[in-house]
């Protein structure tokens, strides 16, 4: 049974794009010196892209708020609102200035590190997020690394034997995997490992100066769920590349130089597969940065999901602005890492 | 590689039956050619029949609650249990693949709606009208997609309508690529100039002749787009921000299992293995489309 | 001409004897692509394999480096004795030990032969390190070395470039020299000139004879080019279907053919002022795809010579045929061929 190969790339959203390999005169005797530089440069110009988008994002919020039909202030106000609160709200909010006045406002203050104050509880947005990022950080990265190992480690399993029976498995397993809502799995997980068996620790989070035991064992469990879907897309994403990448003539010609298997296969092989790999974990991040916030409510951890969730049914903008502009900053520097790391992995990229 | 093995190595492009079809003809006949999609395909219309029937097969009303027969396991009275108000699961699991499958046909429309038409006038004007479209479109595809739509939830209020409108708008990009592109690619056949070329206005040109050639790949994407929306629509109302009671979809069910778990650890099952299913339904049903206008594609390239 | 005399008498460097090579039909039955194959390599010796595009020629040097099962095919027959050694049911491990040190192999894409992904010093020593137990920075003295051997400039600098900064032609260069670290006893060079501009060829040719006198390394030179073998090799192997056609010393196959298909060959070499794309101009059709091998000669359809009745019934052996020259052809002490006019 061969599994469906369309989800990776249709799935959410983006299609991974390939770096784009510059074309380097051949023998440019300057070329040795300036490689720290031309880097630096490559960096900086992403950097520079990535801006627009960490300033349109909030403007839509601030569109929206605008264009939704009625009185922001008493949508905003929630249900039943008095007037004092409605009031309150429109003070808080500014909702009397123009909305590009409010937004440049906005900007203003985040640039000097102020991300404004809480409507629910008056406390400065910027402490609330930066006590709950620890929580959230930890599982996302749980996660990841779960996925690049667990995904590297099915993938190369799967491409000893091009065709055989581990490898259809693998392929099949990797396809049904990315069907499994990551929620859902979380539950499961949740239901049979902490409650019924209770090999776990079922809710909460430990951090990680509490010791290095305790902090693992709250994360576990979220942390398979939520890496479940990026492990089953690198291993498809690895096992095609690696495919492709042992029909290659350089693969054939290391062979020629009589190289081991494994030095085929881990260096020759491996580190050109990389680039489509890390591509798909790019985007991935932000996929998986949402999907924390429904495994931190089924965990009742204290991050950014349940923090962004309370917000949205509060209707307290503030916070969830500043959840927006976190969000949106940790997938532009983690983007920004993946094009440094086409560099490494892709040497013509530097160029 | 080389001379090496020039005509066995490429065992998939050995000849292949001729097709002499039309078109779509050859495109539903390779979709068909696939067991894994029939299956697919098969488990989505029970699904469908199943939900436009839900009164007729549901064995009790979905909403009926009965405080004596809380959180009761799976029996013959109720083949998977009863929830926290004594409702049953089965029925209610029934009723909610109507909500989940509305839900999701409702953002895959509004992601059709704001991504097809802009993609195809982006991919055959091109200029600045292509440039603005596609970099809004970008914008919009590179930001975090659960944070957009739990924002544009915020802004307009929790509900599942909202919830679709907010799915669908973040789906759109995906539309407008494969629009642009695809129009890209037939802007410049010969038919389409001379239909220009005849004095068609650019609108009679676009659906007549453009939006045939379009609407293969965004069959495509519609298909892989609705398990994604079933997935979505789950996860906001999950969280609370989708559908409200007293109707549910599975994503509500499956915030009554949380909450539950303790006492009736089976409520997690039911409506994550419709899910699941449903997904992976489409993304099989997408497959097999894919797969199936490749293989007429080339099979008439072949032809010609 | 006594030395090379005397070349041939010792044992033979390489030899195969019947070597039949299958690869996978999408029937699911294996097809013959090289069919009982025998020539040798002498010590020093530079032997030409040559033939058009899908004759048998790539798949029988690779199946001399042992990677007919890299490439998913399979020895099904006959033997490869290398250095007094028999190959053919060597251990993988074993063979890994010989590619290198043993016998090294040049591609066609030097370009695509090299990984991207790692500099040309890198890919260099990894080798020296692995066959020879050259530590880290002995085998990137051995690198540098080696890239000077084949006249690359500013060796020591270019030797942490990456694959990209250079061209087609030094990219074969680094092949070269990626091949000869090892200090190889056969270097087998697959088309190592077809993808390079005629003026970088006429180069890398001389490159590998000097390298050749420098080191007495013998060469396995596989072409479709005879008017780059006559400059190179002294034997010449003519292969046509997956089998011999002819073979004999470069002398007396470029001035007296004894197949048809050598005559066309050698008719096809462009002259002064023709122009050199129209190659095979005086065989017409093409060759035949292994699996579709027609009855008979091979190559009856396409011969000039043919005679119906003969030529497509029986398969005809490999023939004395002259002085040194062997032939598979039913006709050729018939016929008056074709060779290379002396000017």
């Amino acid at each position: 049974m061969a599994g469906p190969t369309v989800q990776a790339e249709a799935r959410a959203g983006p299609t991974p794009k390939p770096p784009e390999a510059s074309p380097n005169p051949p023998g440019n005797p300057l070329r040795n010196s300036s490689k720290g530089h031309s880097m630096l440069r490559h960096a900086g110009k992403r950097l520079l892209a990535a801006i627009p988008l960490l300033l349109v994002v909030p403007l839509l919020v601030f569109l929206l708020i605008d264009l939704a039909p009625g009185d922001p202030a008493v949508v905003l106000a929630g249900e039943d609102p008095t007037p004092d609160r409605i009031a309150a709200i429109r003070g808080e909010l500014g909702l009397s200035d123009p909305v590009v006045e409010r937004y440049l406002r906005w900007v203003g203050a985040v640039l000097h590190g102020d991300l404004g104050q809480s409507l629910m509880s008056d406390q400065s947005v910027t402490d609330m997020i930066v006590r709950r990022m620890g929580t959230t950080m930890s599982l996302v990265l749980f996660a990841m690394v779960m996925a690049v190992v667990l995904g590297t480690l099915m993938a190369i399993l799967a491409s000893l034997r091009p065709g055989g029976v581990v490898d259809r498995l693998v392929n099949w397993l990797a396809s049904v995997a990315i069907a499994i809502p990551a929620f859902w799995f979380g539950l499961v997980l949740a239901s049979l490992f902490a409650v019924t068996f209770q090999v776990f620790p079922a809710f909460g989070f430990v951090p990680l100066s509490e010791g290095l035991w305790p902090w693992m064992s709250h994360l576990v469990l979220p942390g398979i769920a939520l890496g479940l879907l990026p492990a089953a897309e690198v291993t498809l994403q690895l096992r095609s590349a690696l495919g492709q990448e042992l029909k290659s003539d350089y693969i054939l010609n290391a062979q020629a130089k009589g190289l081991s298997r494994s030095a085929v296969l881990f260096k020759h092989a491996l580190k050109n597969a990389c680039v489509p790999v890390v591509t798909v974990l790019g985007f991935r991040v932000a996929e998986v940065l949402a999907g924390s916030v429904t495994i931190e409510i089924i965990y009742n951890m204290p991050g950014l999901g349940s923090l962004a969730v309370d917000s949205v049914l509060s209707r307290d903008i503030p916070v969830l602005l500043g959840f927006v502009l976190f969000s949106t900053s940790v997938v532009v520097v983690v983007n920004l890492l993946v094009d440094i790391s086409y560099g490494y992995f892709n040497p013509k990229v530097r160029a | 590689m080389k001379n090496v093995t020039t005509p066995l190595d490429d065992p998939v492009d050995a000849p292949g039956e001729p097709y002499e079809e039309p078109a779509q003809a050859g495109i539903v006949r390779g979709i068909l050619r696939r067991k894994s999609t029939i299956v697919a395909g098969g488990f989505l219309a029970l699904l469908v029949l199943g939900a436009v029937l839900a009164p007729l097969i549901a064995p009790y009303d979905p909403n009926v609650q009965n405080v004596l027969q809380r959180l009761r396991p799976p029996s013959a009275d109720h083949l998977l249990g009863t929830d926290d108000y004594g409702r049953d699961v089965l029925s209610r699991l029934i009723y909610s693949a109507r909500v989940s499958l509305q839900a999701s046909a409702q953002a895959v429309a509004v992601a059709l709606v704001i991504g097809l038409p802009p993609g195809v006038a982006a991919g055959y004007r091109g200029g600045w009208l292509d440039t603005v479209l596609t970099r809004i479109m970008d914008t919009l595809m590179s930001a975090p997609s659960l944070v957009l739509a739990i924002t544009i939830v915020a802004v307009l209020g929790p509900g599942i309508t909202n919830a679709m409108l907010a799915i669908g708008v973040i789906m759109a990009p995906r539309f407008f690529r494969v629009a642009r592109a695809t129009t890209m690619d037939v802007r410049h056949e010969t038919y389409i100039e001379a239909s220009i070329a005849l004095g068609c206005g650019n609108l009679r040109t676009a659906v007549r002749h453009i939006l045939p050639n379009v609407m293969p790949p965004i069959v495509l994407v519609i298909s892989v787009s609705l398990g994604a929306a079933v997935a979505a629509e789950a996860s906001l109302s999950f969280l609370g921000l989708g559908v409200r009671a007293p109707a549910s979809s599975w994503g509500s069910m499956l915030s009554t299992a949380s909450s539950n778990m303790g006492l009736a650890p089976y409520l997690v099952w039911p409506p994550g293995v419709m899910i699941f299913l449903t997904v992976l339904a489409f993304t099989y049903l997408g497959d097999g489309v894919r797969k199936g206008m490749t293989r007429s594609r080339s099979a008439r390239g072949k032809g010609e | 001409m006594t030395e090379r005399q005397q070349e041939t008498e010792a044992p033979p460097l390489l030899e195969t004897r019947d070597l039949t090579v299958e690869f996978p039909n999408p029937a699911g039955g294996w097809t013959p692509v090289v069919q009982q194959v025998s020539f040798t390599v002498g010590q020093g010796e530079s032997v030409a394999l040559v033939g058009e595009s899908g004759s048998g020629k790539t798949v029988t040097s690779l199946a001399v480096m042992g990677l007919t099962g890299v490439m998913g095919g399979r020895v099904a027959g006959g033997s490869v004795h290398f250095d007094g050694r028999e190959l053919t049911a060597l251990p993988e491990r074993e063979w890994r030990g010989l590619r290198g040190p043993g016998m090294g192999m040049i591609f066609q894409q030097p370009i695509r032969s090299l990984n991207p992904a790692f500099t040309v010093g890198d890919q260099i020593a990894e080798s020296v390190r692995r066959h020879l137990g050259f530590n880290r920075k002995a085998a990137r003295a051995r690198a540098i070395e080696m890239l000077d051997l084949v006249q690359i400039p500013r060796a020591a600098e270019r030797v942490d470039d990456y694959p990209h900064a250079f061209s087609g032609g030094m990219c074969q260069r680094v092949m070269i020299a990626m091949v000869m670290a090892c200090n190889p006893r056969l270097l087998i060079a697959d088309e190592p000139t077809t993808a390079l501009d005629v003026t970088v060829q006429e180069r890398i040719l001389q490159l590998l004879r000097e390298l050749q006198e420098q080191t007495g390394v013998s060469l396995l030179f596989v072409s479709h080019d005879l008017a780059v073998v006559a400059e190179l090799c002294q034997k010449v192997i003519v292969m046509y279907a997956g089998e011999v056609a002819e073979q004999g010393t470069a002398a007396d196959i470029f001035l007296r053919p004894r197949h048809p298909y050598t005559s066309g060959l050698l008719a096809a070499i462009p002259k002064p002022g023709l122009r050199s794309d129209r190659r095979l101009e005086s065989i017409p059709g093409s060759i035949p795809a292994p699996g579709s091998w027609p009855a008979g000669c091979r190559f009856h359809d396409r011969c000039p010579h043919r005679e119906p009745g003969r030529c497509d019934s029986r398969h005809p052996d490999l023939t004395p045929a002259g002085p040194a020259n062997e032939a598979r052809c039913l006709r050729t002490s018939e016929i008056e061929l074709q060779g290379v006019t002396v000017a």
